[in-house]
């Protein structure tokens, strides 16, 4: 009998693996487990259009729900995996239900790291992972309320956007000297800074919270080491993610600080695979084994999965992008910046348009930030993956049209219009 | 509804009822039309939901946003009649609207 593909986890990694077997001509059983009650959504707009009320359910599914029927995709929903038998090829089900697989493929996402400090489990503090997390901060935010945001990172920073939409009153609290330390350049932290401030955020950076008042077991305020403390009626902590690979672990499968996976998202084991914010993969480009939360890094390695198992070739490696909107900024990312020896700025921050490349010892681009900047973004993404020199002085350039930056002699040809 | 029809690169169709008010990306998502891959849902970011309008169809599809111009204008493959899919609204008007996908979108 074939059992087909198991996935554990029902996230975007999980539909869009889903999606591409069905898509890519796999004809056996597909079976989705997934904790919480929806098939899968998009995760992205729930700190952005879905907290300020401007998106609808429909519109946060991946695929409806008719999908699955159609596509002959079984979902289990509201239903945990408690346990992996690699021997005898089943999941057990926390329903009672044991599972048997073909293939396996672990989409357990991540959890947000706690802040272990008094006072952090009271009514009023909140995290941002799920819609139903999304949903219970919507109903606790309006005009006048008061918000303190624990994180300066892109969650944290977009939900402070979507607050002060809403006319709430926003504080942005980040331990690191800077907004966005681990995650962007100084130049684009400071831009945020600004932004946000402009915005009526007070941002507070270099500041260790150290407990949260509270009052009648509603949060009351944030009490930082330095003695100052901010009062508030919610506070949305932020502050980072670990992978969620308790299950591969006790399982026996090399976890560390994610699932560990080869170049086709396939573990130790051939018949399991890891895909998403759960896994540890190798980025070629780069050299290296990352674990990344992100949208395309999800969609990517599904694709990969997929492809192995329908026996096609995989798809070519892309650099990694991510992506933030707060407020009218669109900041895209290309690549990361590993190995840089110097940036370059085109165009002014001020202006509210630039972007940041940023160079290896070679001058070869190994990363972009794009702050409303799409034509660099998209050509970043190219040059990343071509490890295209660029001409430091070009760059800056804003004379220069994006497609001046780089001799078309020896990059993609024009486009044909 | 309206019917839009999405013309593969290899020249397979799908004949797809989009309601009103849906983008032509979702069109294609929502029913499992491969060749629009969509990875950021809609947002105008990420440029791989490139279509090519039938030029027939071309005004009833009206212009590229800022954004959206700025995307395309270094996607591989870009034509005169290439639009990013999520941009484009359907509605009565576009019914028997025929869009062609580009051979990748990465």
């Amino acid at each position: 009998m074939t059992h087909g593909v198991v996935i554990i986890g029902a996230g975007h990694a999980a539909g869009a693996m889903a999606a591409a077997l069905r898509q890519g001509g796999f004809a056996d059983p597909i079976t989705l487990v997934g904790e919480e009650p929806l098939p899968p959504y998009q995760r992205p707009p729930l700190s952005k259009a879905w907290l300020r009320g401007e998106a609808g359910a429909a519109e946060l599914l991946l695929r409806p729900l008719a999908y699955y029927a159609d596509k002959d995709i079984g979902l289990r929903l509201s239903t945990r995996a408690i346990s992996i038998d690699r021997a005898g090829k089943t999941v057990q089900l926390d329903t009672g239900a044991t599972l048997a697989y073909d293939t396996l493929v672990l989409a357990t996402g991540s959890s947000l790291r706690k802040l272990a400090v008094p006072g952090a489990d009271s009514a009023g503090i909140f995290e941002l992972r799920s819609a139903a997390d999304a949903d219970r901060i919507k109903a606790a935010l309006g005009p006048g309320k008061r918000l303190a945001v624990v994180g300066g990172g892109y969650i944290g920073l977009e939900v402070a956007a979507s607050a002060r939409a809403l006319g709430v009153e926003v504080v942005v609290i980040e331990r690191e000297a800077r907004l966005l330390a681990r995650v962007a350049s100084e130049t684009l932290s400071a831009y945020f800074a600004r932004c946000h401030a402009a915005h009526g955020v007070a941002i507070v950076q270099g500041a260790a919270v150290c407990g949260f008042e509270v009052r009648d077991d509603l949060v009351a305020g944030v009490r930082l080491a330095d003695g100052r403390n901010f009062a508030c009626d919610l506070a949305v902590v932020g502050i980072g993610a670990l992978a969620n690979d308790a299950l591969a672990a006790a399982a026996g499968l090399d976890c560390r600080g994610g699932i560990m996976v080869d170049a086709n998202a396939r573990t130790a084991d051939a018949s399991i695979f890891a895909i998403g914010d759960c896994a540890c993969r190798p980025v070629a480009r780069y050299g290296r084994t990352l674990r990344l939360e992100s949208v395309p890094n999800a969609l990517e390695q599904a694709k990969l999965a997929a492809a192995a198992l329908c026996g096609k070739p995989a798809p070519r490696p892309e650099a990694p992008w991510f992506w933030s909107d707060q407020y009218d900024v669109r900041l895209q990312i290309a690549g990361l910046p590993f190995d840089v020896a110097r940036q370059v700025v085109r165009g002014d921050p001020a202006s509210g348009r630039f972007a940041v490349f940023h160079l290896d010892g070679a001058g070869c681009l190994q990363a972009l930030e794009a702050v409303n900047s799409p034509a660099e973004f998209v050509a970043a993404r190219q040059w990343i993956a071509a490890r295209q020199v660029i001409d430091p002085a070009r760059a800056a350039d804003s004379a220069l049209a994006v497609r001046q930056i780089v001799d078309l002699s020896v990059t993609a040809s024009p486009p044909a219009a | 509804m309206p019917k839009v029809t999405y013309i593969e690169h290899d020249g397979n169709r799908h004949d797809i009822e989009v309601p009103v008010g849906l983008s032509v990306m979702r069109g294609a998502v929502d029913n499992g039309v491969p060749g629009i891959d969509a990875d950021c849902g809609g947002e105008c970011a990420c440029a791989t939901c490139h279509v090519y309008v039938d030029p027939a169809w071309l005004a009833a599809t009206g212009q590229r946003g800022e954004m959206e111009q700025s995307m395309l204008g270094f996607a591989a493959g870009t034509r005169e009649n290439s639009r990013l899919s999520c941009q484009i609204a359907t509605t009565a008007a576009l019914d028997g609207l025929v869009v062609t996908m580009p051979e990748g979108q990465h």
